[in-house]
């Protein structure tokens, strides 16, 4: 969090002029300037992963897209946050995590209230054109009152950092590289077998998708109180 | 203008979507007011015809014959919809997509049978591997997902092309 006083720097959002301290990513000067930056892996008051890239933005002069929530803005930048490009890097990037594990919304504990799925229809997806993996992946049960579905997730490392960071438990980690990887509980462990485990849900509440759920929840009735969550979160933000 | 000839077809899916469309309750009749529809479910039809200028596709390819069909729907008609998840990603029939499909069979007709256990091999189509997207065997011309999905957007994307526009789909729910 910025220290009153830092300096400021001015940028353009869209062509609008925003003042604001340097140490502010390109994110929170679009939120300033009312811009609206589609993004999965950010969630506020938790450290940028910049692990989805669905926040890519175009900043002039430089020839590749950067992702807004990880960015930091600097004297001068022009940005470009919504253009042709960009949408269809979105939509590629939305269509390449729902071929990647299997996203059956029908049957999903989620459907109707999940941030994938939310912003697939926003952003326009009406089909996938990459071919489905339809891979074989486990679902964790152990734990007495959450679930832990593979099939799920897209590895936005949200459970990863609020566990970290806010609980301050750090449960979870991203074991592998690639297509491999994989959230795990501790060493590997079953969920339910993780004694550093509180029992808090936080990752629950932080998981944009069905992978984190509650045990007894059926078909579209796992809402996640994300509000609450980013209050406790960004006070904790403040205090560190 | 001449009349419009529509045809629906149901691969693997629930027949939901074919439910949604009838769902669309009397504006149904402003559908059979510009267009016939020549085959499907819904209709006697024998045979799929040719020339037909719209089709419904409800279901994944699943099967052999969902394949041989889905490839004489597109020879035969002018516009083809993937109509419903099933069809749009495969959804719920592509969950067994992860298990061979010789091993989902015994399991289900051998091993999971109390009397007569043998997988049925006669007027069945034999399983295709995995059951796959439309998009994945032809080219689609219209997705519409959900599931089922919603009567108003069957209509909307009906109506637009029984009166031969091109249609223009808002996503208003993926998957
Ligand atoms: S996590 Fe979201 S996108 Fe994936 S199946 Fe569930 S509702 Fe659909
Ligand atoms: S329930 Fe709490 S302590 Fe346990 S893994 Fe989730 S965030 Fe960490
Ligand atoms: S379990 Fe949920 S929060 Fe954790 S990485 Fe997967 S999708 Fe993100
Ligand atoms: S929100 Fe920026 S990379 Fe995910």
């Amino acid at each position: 969090m910025p220290e009153a006083g830092q300096k400021k720097v001015s940028i353009r959002i869209d062509g609008e002029l925003v003042q604001l301290p340097a140490s502010h990513t390109i994110l929170q000067a679009a939120a300033m300037a009312g811009r609206f930056i589609p993004t999965l892996c950010h969630f506020d008051g938790l450290a940028d992963a910049g692990a989805c890239r669905l926040c890519v933005v175009e900043v002039s002069g430089v020839a590749r897209l950067l992702p807004a929530c990880t960015t930091p803005v600097q004297e001068g930048m022009s940005v470009v946050t919504d253009s042709p490009k960009l949408a269809a890097y979105r939509r590629m990037i939305l269509e390449l995590l729902l071929a990647e594990r299997n996203h059956v919304c029908a049957v999903c504990v989620s459907n109707g209230h999940c941030e994938l799925q939310n912003l697939a229809a926003q952003l326009g997806v009406a089909s996938v054109r990459y071919p489905y993996r339809y891979p074989k992946l486990p679902v964790d049960l152990s734990h007495p009152r959450f679930v832990l579905d593979q099939n799920r997730c897209i590895l936005c490392s949200r459970c990863v950092r609020v566990c970290a960071s806010v609980e301050g438990a750090h449960v979870w980690n991203v074991m592998s590289r690639g297509i491999h990887s994989m959230v795990v509980a501790d060493l590997n462990d079953p969920w339910g077998d993780a004694s550093s485990c509180t029992g808090c849900g936080k990752c629950v509440n932080a998981c944009p998708t069905g992978a984190l759920s509650e045990k007894g929840q059926a078909v579209e009735e796992m809402m996640k109180n994300t509000a609450q969550l980013v209050t406790i979160a960004m006070r904790k933000a403040v205090r560190a | 203008m001449s009349r419009i000839k529509l045809a629906t077809i149901w691969l693997d899916g629930c027949s939901g979507c074919h439910m949604s469309l009838l769902d669309i309750d009397e504006a149904i009749l402003a559908v059979a007011e510009k267009a016939d529809i020549v085959y499907g479910p819904l209709v006697d039809a024998q045979a799929f015809p040719e020339g037909v200028d719209v089709t419904l596709v409800e279901g994944a390819v699943s099967s052999r014959e969902d394949l041989n069909n889905v490839r004489m729907v597109r020879a035969r008609s002018r516009i083809v919809v993937a109509l419903g998840d099933c069809a749009v990603t495969g959804n719920v029939p592509a969950m067994r997509n992860s298990i061979p499909a010789a091993k989902l069979l015994h399991r289900i007709y051998v091993e999971g049978s109390q009397t007569n256990a043998r997988v049925p091999n006669q007027g069945v189509p034999p399983l295709l591997p995995q059951a796959r997207p439309v998009h994945d065997f032809i080219k689609v011309d219209y997705h519409l997902p959900g599931c089922p999905p919603k009567p108003a957007l069957i209509l909307g994307l009906l109506t637009e092309l029984l009166n031969g526009r091109a249609a223009t789909l808002p996503v208003v729910k993926f998957g």
